[in-house]
């Protein structure tokens, strides 16, 4: 037994730790990867409704995004308080949707063109007139499929 | 030449210890600033656009069931105020006419939703009578599905999607909407 203990003592039990930053550098990567930065600064406020039917988009390249809502805080005084639209990262108008329509267009490949959708971000307390202007805007521009973008019902 | 030697011997190595420590850093930056952001809605297909006014087609009142939101955000569903919470269920019977009235659709295949909304309808409103419509629809293919197959429409291979989708196709109709409330 004593001869037993004496051998165990003497070698050094120690986990390496030389891998762990390559572990933590995966993680990172991952993170990095998957992250992202919010690409347009709103300059509307936008809270979407709740609601319970509710498709996920999967391909973030396929959609584009359409914000309606009032004007935050910083610009009242250029665009004052009635509900307006931003597209990208600009106050916009309707005659500005079938240019930006296009713009997201030509990134993609032509098979994938028909697979596009409008996610409408619109702000719950807004009227129908802009969504409904919008919408009939998308139809001329031959954009049909649409989502409103909504948030899961609480429990 | 004595120097090079004395350097040789020195452990040139940078210490590696705490490149875990700075790659945790920025680790945990990216776990704070990461959201996942999933996009979810409500998933609609408008109709093409055309100049000349559509052909007007005519429906049998028992097959189009009417819903009216106004400005002050109330229903009026085939000419009667209705509850929004409501709304669902009425649906739902008006689709499948489980007792085959005659003022209801004569087959889910023939019904007709047709939505209409104000200029000064709460966006919110509209989306929830909306999500109400499709929920009627979705219930009651989940109803068939399970019916059918013992499992729920979402778990149906395509073909069978397609069966049930053919059997309770959702249409709603949406109409220009009228002019009378305040916009803001």
């Amino acid at each position: 037994m004593a001869k037993f203990n004496k051998k165990r003592s003497k070698a050094e039990p120690e986990v390496s730790t030389a891998s762990l930053p390559d572990i933590i550098f995966m993680l990172l990567f991952f993170f990095m990867v998957v992250t992202v930065l919010r690409d347009s600064d709103k300059k509307v406020k936008v809270v979407t409704p709740n609601a319970s039917e509710l498709t996920k988009l999967t391909k973030k390249s396929l959609v584009n995004y359409i914000y309606i809502g009032r004007p935050t805080d910083a610009f009242k005084t250029t665009y004052g308080t009635k509900p307006r639209m931003q597209l990208g990262d600009k106050i916009a108008d309707m005659s500005d949707i079938p240019l930006f329509l296009e713009k997201h267009k030509a990134k993609l490949a032509e098979n994938e063109k028909e697979q596009i959708t409008s996610s409408l971000r619109i702000d719950g307390s807004v009227t129908m007139g802009i969504v409904s202007d919008v919408k009939l805007a998308l139809r001329k521009a031959n954009q049909l499929k649409i989502n409103y973008s909504a948030k899961p019902e609480a429990k | 030449m004595g120097k090079t030697n004395s350097r040789d011997r020195i452990k040139n190595e940078i210490n590696a210890g705490s490149m875990a420590d700075i790659a945790f850093l920025l680790l945990i930056f990216f776990l704070v600033t990461t959201t996942i952001a999933e996009d979810r809605g409500v998933l609609v297909k408008l109709p093409p656009f055309s100049y000349e006014p559509p052909e007007t087609q005519m429906m049998k009142t028992r097959n189009v069931y009417s819903v009216l939101v106004n400005a002050d955000n109330q229903l009026l569903v085939r000419g009667e105020p209705v509850d929004i919470e409501d709304l669902r269920d009425n649906t739902k019977i008006f689709i499948m006419n489980p007792q085959k009235l005659d003022n209801m659709a004569e087959k889910p295949t023939k019904a007709i939703i047709s939505l209409k909304n104000d200029r000064g309808t709460e966006y919110a409103t509209y989306l929830q009578v909306y999500n109400e419509l499709k929920a009627a629809y979705n219930e009651l293919r989940d109803e068939a599905a399970e019916k059918t197959h013992g499992i729920k429409y979402e778990f149906l291979d395509k073909d069978q999607r397609k069966a049930i989708r053919d059997k309770i196709p959702l249409v709603i109709s949406e109409a220009e909407p009228t002019n009378f409330g305040e916009e803001n």
